[in-house]
C-alpha cells in the first residue's frame, strides 16, 4: 500500500477499516471502502461531493451505523455488539463542518465538560487542561466568549480544542473550513497542520489542497462510495493514474487557483 | 388558595410535562405512542368536564371520593402537563441536532447528553411559550370553584349576596371588576418573575432572535 511507501509500516496501526457499506434508503451511498491508519499518520480524503467522505468518517465513530463492514480501534472492533460505543467515541475526535460548539457554553465549559463528564476529572484539573488547550489553539483570551461571540474560525479551533482534551488517539475531520469564510481558513489549516506535525493521527475530508500538499501522508480520491485511487500528495497530483482522478484535480484546482 | 392552587398545578405540570417531552421526543415507538395518546386525551377535554370527571365522576361511579381540592388539582395538573410537554417537545426539537452529535461524539451517553447539552439549551427556549401556560393555567384555577373549592372566584361568589345586602345590587360590578384586577395583577406579576428569571438565564446569541440571524 502507498502508505507504506511514506511511512515504513514500523508504526502500529491505529484504526482499521474493512469493507464498509452504507445506504440511505435506495442510496448506496459507501460501496465497500477500507483502510489502515497507522499512529501518526495523517490522510486527507477528497472527491465530489455526495460521494460519501463524511458518511465514512461518521460510519468510524458510529454516529452512523454502517449496514455491513468492520472497524477496529487498535484491538478493539468499534462495530461489534459488545463494545461499549461511548468508551470508542471518547478516544476518537470528531470535528464537524458547522462546529457544533454547545451554545449555552462558554469556550472554556466548552472543552472541559468533555474530560468531566465523560472522563470524570476533576473541575480543576480539567479547567486547567482545557485553559491549555484553548492556548494551543491560540484562544488563551477568548476562554470566557461564548460561541456567538466568536468569528467562525476561532469557533472551530474551540472545537479542535474540545476533541483535544480528550486526549484522542485520532481525531477526524469532516470538512473542517467548508463553512469558513475564506480569510478565516487560513488559522484553522494552521493548527491543524501544526497538529499533524506534533504527530497527531487523522482523517481530514478536505479539498484544502495546500493543507494535503503540506501534510498529508496519504491522500485518498473517493467516488461514487469506493476509493478509486490513494496514494502520496506526490503521486496523486503529479501523475495521477485514474482518468476520474485527473479531471476532479483540475477542476479543483481551477477553483481554488492552485 | 388560588396562588396554591396555580403553582399545585404547575409544578404538577412541570414535574410531568419534562419527561412526556423527552419521551415523546427519544422515546422508543410504545412509549411515543402512549405519551401522544395521553397528551391528546388530556388535550382534547375542557377542563371543567376534566373538573368534574376527578370529582363527580369517580365519586357517582366508584364511590371514591376525592377532597375537592386534590380533583382540581389532579384534573387541571394533568392538564396542565400535557400542554406543558409540548411546549418542551417544541423546545427540544429546537436545539439543532448538531449538538446531540457533538455530544455523542465526545463518548457521552445519549442520557448524559440530554442532561448536560440539550437540557439547559430547551430550558431557556421553553420559558417564553411557558409563560403562556402561567398565565391560562392561574385563570382556569377559577374552574375549581365548580366542585366548591374556595378560591378567589369562590370566595367573591360567596360574598355576592352580602354584598348585595349591605351596598346595593350595583356594587356586585365593582366586586367583579376588583377580582378581575385580581387575576390580572397576578398573571402580571407571573409573567414579570418569569420575564426576569429569562434573562438572568440569557446567553449572548441564544435568544431566537439570534439563532435565526446566524
Amino acid at each position: 500500500m502507498a502508505a507504506d511507501k511514506a511511512n515504513p509500516g514500523s508504526d502500529p496501526v491505529v484504526l482499521r477499516v474493512k469493507d464498509l457499506h452504507k445506504s440511505y434508503g435506495d442510496n448506496h451511498v459507501l460501496r465497500g471502502v477500507s483502510m489502515d491508519l497507522r499512529r501518526g499518520e495523517t490522510k486527507v480524503v477528497i472527491g465530489p461531493s455526495g460521494t460519501g467522505k463524511s458518511t465514512l468518517l461518521r460510519c468510524i465513530n458510529q454516529l452512523s451505523i454502517p449496514d455491513s463492514g468492520h472497524v477496529w480501534l487498535g484491538d478493539l472492533e468499534v462495530t461489534s455488539r459488545q463494545t461499549n460505543i461511548n468508551k470508542i467515541r471518547a478516544q476518537i475526535g470528531f470535528v464537524f463542518q458547522s462546529f457544533n460548539l454547545f451554545t449555552h457554553l462558554t469556550a472554556l465549559h466548552n472543552v472541559r465538560i468533555g474530560p468531566m463528564k465523560v472522563g470524570g476529572m476533576k473541575k480543576g484539573e480539567a479547567t486547567r487542561l482545557a485553559m491549555e488547550e484553548l492556548e494551543r489553539v491560540g484562544l488563551a483570551d477568548k476562554v470566557d466568549a461564548y460561541p456567538s461571540e466568536l468569528s467562525g474560525g476561532q469557533q472551530q479551533r474551540v472545537s479542535i480544542a474540545r476533541a483535544l482534551a480528550m486526549f484522542p488517539q485520532l481525531i477526524l475531520f469532516d470538512e473542517p473550513t467548508s463553512a469558513l469564510d475564506p480569510e478565516l481558513i487560513g488559522e484553522v489549516l494552521e493548527v491543524m497542520i501544526s497538529l499533524a506535525k506534533d504527530g497527531m493521527t487523522m482523517i481530514v475530508v478536505s479539498h484544502e489542497m495546500g493543507f494535503a500538499r503540506a501534510v498529508a501522508d496519504e491522500i485518498i480520491f473517493m467516488e461514487s462510495g469506493v476509493v478509486l485511487e490513494q496514494g502520496s500528495p506526490d503521486e496523486l497530483f503529479v501523475r495521477p493514474k485514474e482518468q476520474r482522478t485527473q479531471e476532479f484535480l483540475r477542476k479543483i484546482c481551477e477553483l481554488y487557483g492552485e | 388558595m388560588t396562588v396554591l392552587l396555580t403553582l399545585g398545578l404547575l409544578g404538577t405540570g412541570l414535574l410531568l410535562g419534562f419527561p412526556l417531552a423527552f419521551a415523546q421526543v427519544y422515546g422508543y415507538r410504545p412509549v411515543r405512542w402512549t405519551c401522544l395518546v395521553y397528551e391528546q386525551f388530556f388535550r382534547g377535554i375542557p377542563a371543567l368536564v376534566l373538573i368534574l370527571i376527578f370529582h363527580s365522576g369517580l365519586a357517582r361511579s366508584f364511590h371514591i371520593l376525592l377532597p375537592a381540592f386534590a380533583s382540581a388539582l389532579l384534573a387541571l395538573g394533568l392538564r396542565s402537563s400535557a400542554y406543558q410537554s409540548q411546549i418542551f417537545r417544541g423546545a427540544i426539537q429546537a436545539v439543532p441536532t448538531g449538538q446531540m452529535l457533538a455530544a455523542r461524539s465526545l463518548g457521552m451517553s445519549k442520557l448524559k447528553a440530554i442532561r448536560y447539552v440539550i437540557l439547559p439549551q430547551a430550558f431557556r427556549l421553553s420559558i417564553p411559550p411557558w409563560t403562556n401556560e402561567f398565565s391560562s393555567v392561574l385563570k382556569d384555577t377559577s374552574l375549581a370553584s365548580a366542585i366548591g373549592v374556595v378560591e378567589l372566584m369562590k370566595k367573591t361568589m360567596l360574598a355576592m349576596p352580602t354584598i348585595q345586602n349591605a351596598l346595593g345590587a350595583r356594587w356586585i360590578l365593582v366586586l367583579l371588576i376588583a377580582v378581575a384586577v385580581v387575576y390580572l395583577v397576578l398573571t402580571y406579576a407571573g409573567n414579570w418573575a418569569l420575564g426576569f428569571l429569562e434573562n438572568r438565564l440569557q446567553i449572548p446569541g441564544f435568544e431566537m432572535k439570534g439563532m435565526v440571524e446566524r
